[in-house]
């Protein structure tokens, strides 16, 4: 497997495609060192097909966030509140 | 330590995202319900042992996800993995590309996008193998970072990365075939591989190896090919070389 990062003794850590690729998950997941981050992000700036992708999967994973949330409905609330208090009572010392 | 009363006041505030959680990890509102109830009253009987300055958002879903398993889980939430491997990273975006559906003002990929309902994107995620949906459920849907999950359902990092990834990899392939039955994509003759560059995939437990070695910067996300029209400009791996591919 060849590795076309590398770091530059003189000056900032270059990024290359296939880098850029193996890293796309854990940049958008923040998952990356800010110094790697930085890296990813120079080569993003100049890489149009990397970019496009990087794109579309940060908006799919907003997309799968944003469309799967559901609200508590009021009456299990009310049940959950209700158990508490009633645990809440069971541990008073009578 | 921290204060019972003090837990009515918290807990308010992370009902919902409890319950979003329960219902992908049940499947359904009657089992999401008392799952959710239970989860609560454990933490509440914990509480006494939780420590204020830490995650309590990551604390209250390890009670979630232990109770999921210890109490809820089925055969039938337990959906076959095989062939999971064999799909192709970004398999929704290579698909949109190869259509020629990327790239042009972006209508075009957020009509794709636009097209799925809630209900879709539901089923995608609830269709997973249990362990792969709450892997992803908890990175896409809330948030928390690889750590975190790691913590939470108390596996190796390698494996909650594997695992998100491949699951990701599943629900593109899902959601393409909505957008295939609604005509938004091509059909099978696009789905020819194009891309010839590849990185080799890497198992959970190199993954987990390298992050063990502290090499997190060295981790491949699996995302192993590139994106069309990238391939063409890849350097020939030497070391310090610039890489331009636009």
């Amino acid at each position: 497997m060849t590795d076309n990062t590398s770091k530059n003794m003189r000056g900032p850590e270059i990024v290359g495609c296939r880098e850029a690729m193996a890293k796309l998950y854990s940049f958008l997941d923040g998952d990356l060192t800010e110094q790697r981050r930085e890296a990813v992000q120079r080569h993003l700036d100049e890489c149009s097909p990397c970019v496009q992708a990087y794109d579309f999967e940060a908006e799919l994973k907003k997309v799968l966030a944003a469309r799967c949330k559901d609200s508590v409905p009021g009456y299990l609330k009310e049940r959950i509140y209700n158990a508490l208090r009633s645990e809440e009572q069971k541990s008073q010392p009578l | 330590m921290a204060d019972k009363a003090r837990f009515m006041e918290l807990i308010t505030g992370y009902m919902d995202a409890l319950y979003t959680a329960a219902m992908r990890m049940t499947g359904n509102a009657s089992d999401a319900e008392d799952l959710v109830q239970e989860a609560i009253l454990r933490a509440y009987r914990g509480f006494h042992t939780f420590q204020e300055d830490t995650n309590l958002r990551a604390w209250l879903f390890r009670i979630l996800t232990n109770t999921y398993i210890s109490n809820y889980r089925s055969a039938k939430r337990h959906p076959e993995t095989t062939g999971m491997d064999n799909i192709e990273d970004l398999y929704l975006y290579k698909r949109l590309k190869r259509g020629g559906l990327l790239g042009q003002g972006r209508s075009a990929e957020e009509e794709v996008l636009d097209s799925f309902t809630d209900v879709e994107i539901k089923e995608a995620i609830e269709g997973l193998p249990e362990s792969f949906r709450i892997a992803v459920l908890l990175s896409d849907v809330e948030g928390f970072s690889y750590a975190e999950i790691a913590e939470i359902t108390g596996v190796p990092i390698g494996t909650v990365m594997s695992r998100i990834y491949r699951g990701r990899k599943v629900i593109q392939k899902v959601l393409h075939s909505y957008a295939l039955e609604r005509g938004l994509v091509d059909g099978p003759s696009s789905d020819k591989p194009t891309l010839d560059v590849h990185t080799p995939d890497q198992s959970a437990d190199e993954l987990e190896s390298s992050y063990r070695d502290g090499q997190l910067d060295n981790i491949s996300d699996g995302v192993s090919d590139l994106p069309d029209g990238s391939s063409d400009n890849i350097s020939d791996g030497s070391l310090g070389k610039k890489v331009k591919c636009s």
